[in-house]
């Protein structure tokens, strides 16, 4: 070890004198042999082990640039609608809407909720609208209509194209009662209607301790006043028929499809090859696109373009250019398609909220 | 890069320049892109428009309860010796109220938002006073028709919460574009100022809504 670099330490040593100079101390030759020996070991070592350390620190900080870059882009990026729900002042969260009945406060019995369950489901199912019922120990700090009109805003009830939604808050302990009505229902449930359907139907039951047959009877009176506005016809995929109208934003569309596929196509083509490359691009287009616009059919379509731009035209690729034939056609395109589409069937099974209903403060609330 | 510069085939040359241009493209289509939507010109005319529609319906809700007032104060007035103060206060509030020429370019305006928000302050809080003292009176509280426009006013002024509420929110993201960088260069140049929003000086009258809940027994 020691005998091989001497050489170069020989060479080396008067390329920096200054440093041998430094131990004054006794024993100067032992010493400036010591160190010319370690020198040359740690010299090109010691190089190359700070070029290496700089390239992972650089690495390492390029990383946390880049994190940094794409969490400023997020930020920019994501919507600020979805910052802003942060709900102040200490009022209750918005619980997730996972059933048609949901009793927060154990005052159903299992039969008596899936009844009511079933019971609205089947309205659903025949009618289109989308009715929740909601059963609270409290709404403290908030008063009953300002809780409501708050879940009912979260939770979007009704068909998305129809926008038919209402939500029945029942606040056990507070003995109040509220039915809040979506825009659309407003003309088939106005304020007085729900008023009586509180009246008539809810309190007597509730001042004699029968939540569910107060509920039951207000369902009734409730689904007669709604099929008698003859509102649009329920339909088969009355869950899913996201017509893209209201979460589509073309020109962001246009942008990511012209800016950012490029630089993804680019990035795995390097990566994965021509082919391979290709079809990730497809299948990254069309999940994006389907997490973007939410819509089937626009993701199998964005991921069908991505996929031809990239494979076909060469979009971004290094190897490509713009008059390069097809390499793979139709066989990519039917799989990165759909299989970026695919996604989207992965919210099926449990209760969904439409996503149409707009609540604007409608409906009536009692006590008993 | 270089090796193709120093050896020119006329081949290679061409695939040099046709993948400059390319690049050149999208560099340009790149550049276009983030111009028009970096200073968020259009992000300015959308939110602009969502505060005036938000606006639009807090008129709107405003409006409804002035429509309801008349018919409520018909109703009370068919009770004998009914306290003539709350009455009258009603019904000037009201003429105050709509006395103000509510246009959508009030929002630009901060005082006469203000004054707008003042005026229908005092007409919440007299028609919270009016359904108040009409629990003192047993044939009002009998009378449907009476109990049927307390549930009409107490659905409008639940609307009317819902309907400030979005306003506030749309402002709140409108004036955030108008005051944060790089759109705050935009609104500059524009002429979008941050607009008025419910920050008045009886915050405390008017960011509690008034106690419509009728049914204190």
């Amino acid at each position: 070890m020691t005998a091989a670099p001497a050489p170069r330490s020989a060479r080396r040593a008067p390329v920096r004198p200054g440093r041998s100079r430094l131990p004054t101390g006794g024993g100067p030759q032992v010493a400036c042999g010591a160190e010319k020996a370690a020198g040359p070991k740690r010299g090109p070592a010691a190089i190359q082990a700070a070029i290496q350390s700089a390239i992972q620190a650089d690495f390492g900080r390029l990383v946390l640039v880049c994190a940094a870059l794409l969490a400023t882009l997020l930020a920019g990026v994501w919507p600020a609608t979805t910052r802003a729900q942060a709900t102040p002042g200490g009022v209750l969260p918005i619980p997730t809407l996972t059933a048609r009945v949901m009793d927060q406060t154990g005052t159903l019995t299992e039969a008596q909720r899936a009844a009511l369950e079933s019971k609205l489901a089947e309205f659903e199912q025949t009618d289109g609208t989308q009715i929740v019922v909601l059963l609270v120990p409290t709404t403290r700090p908030e008063d009953i209509a300002a809780y409501a009109q708050r879940v009912a805003d979260s939770w979007k009830l009704g068909r998305r194209d129809v926008g038919d939604g209402l939500l029945i808050v029942v606040a056990r302990n507070d003995r109040t009662v509220r039915i809040e009505v979506a825009k659309a229902l407003e003309g088939a449930v106005p304020d007085l209607a729900a008023r009586r359907v509180i009246d008539r139907a809810m309190v007597p039951a509730f001042q004699a301790g029968d939540i569910a047959g107060g509920l039951n009877a207000a369902l009734d009176e409730l689904f007669r006043l709604v099929r008698a506005e003859k509102l649009a016809p329920a339909t088969r995929s009355n869950q899913s028929s996201h017509r893209g109208d209201n979460g589509l934003d073309w020109q962001s569309l246009a942008l990511f499809l012209f800016v950012a596929l490029p630089v993804l196509g680019s990035v795995l083509t390097a990566v994965f090859g021509r082919k391979l490359g290709s079809l990730a691009s497809g299948v990254a287009m069309g999940g994006l696109g389907w997490l973007f616009t939410s819509s089937l059919l626009l993701a199998m379509l964005a991921g069908l373009i991505g996929l031809l731009l990239v494979g076909a035209l060469g979009v971004g690729s290094r190897r490509g250019g713009w008059h390069s034939g097809p390499v793979i056609g139709p066989w990519g395109g039917g799989w990165g398609g759909g299989w970026g589409g695919g996604g989207g069937w992965g919210g099926g099974g449990g209760f969904r909220s439409g996503g149409g209903g707009d609540f604007g403060g409608g409906g009536a609330s009692g006590r008993w | 890069m270089t090796a193709a510069i120093l050896s020119p085939g006329p081949d290679r040359a061409r695939r040099l320049l046709q993948r400059l241009a390319s690049r050149a493209a999208g560099l340009c289509a790149l550049l276009l892109a983030t111009a028009l939507s970096g200073c968020g010109y259009n992000e300015f005319q959308r939110q602009d428009e969502a505060v005036n529609a938000a606006w639009s319906e807090v008129l709107n809700q405003y409006q409804r309860r002035a429509d309801l007032i008349p018919n409520i104060v018909n109703t009370v007035k068919g009770e004998a010796n009914f306290e003539q103060e709350t009455l009258t206060r009603v019904i000037e509030a009201r003429a105050k109220a709509t006395s103000i020429q509510a246009t959508p370019a009030l929002i630009n305006d901060p005082q006469a938002f203000q004054r707008f928000q003042q005026a229908q302050g005092e007409l919440s809080s007299a028609l919270s006073r009016l359904l108040v003292v009409s629990e003192n009176y047993p044939n009002l509280k009998a009378n449907q028709g009476f109990q049927d426009l307390r549930v009409q006013l107490e659905g409008t002024e639940n609307r009317i919460t819902v309907a400030r509420n979005r306003y506030i929110q749309a402002v709140q993201q409108y004036n955030v574009l108008a005051r944060s960088f790089p759109t705050n260069l935009t609104a500059k140049v524009f002429g979008y100022a941050p607009k008025a929003n419910f920050t008045v000086q009886n915050e405390a009258t008017i960011s509690t809504p008034p106690t419509v809940d009728f049914n204190k027994k």
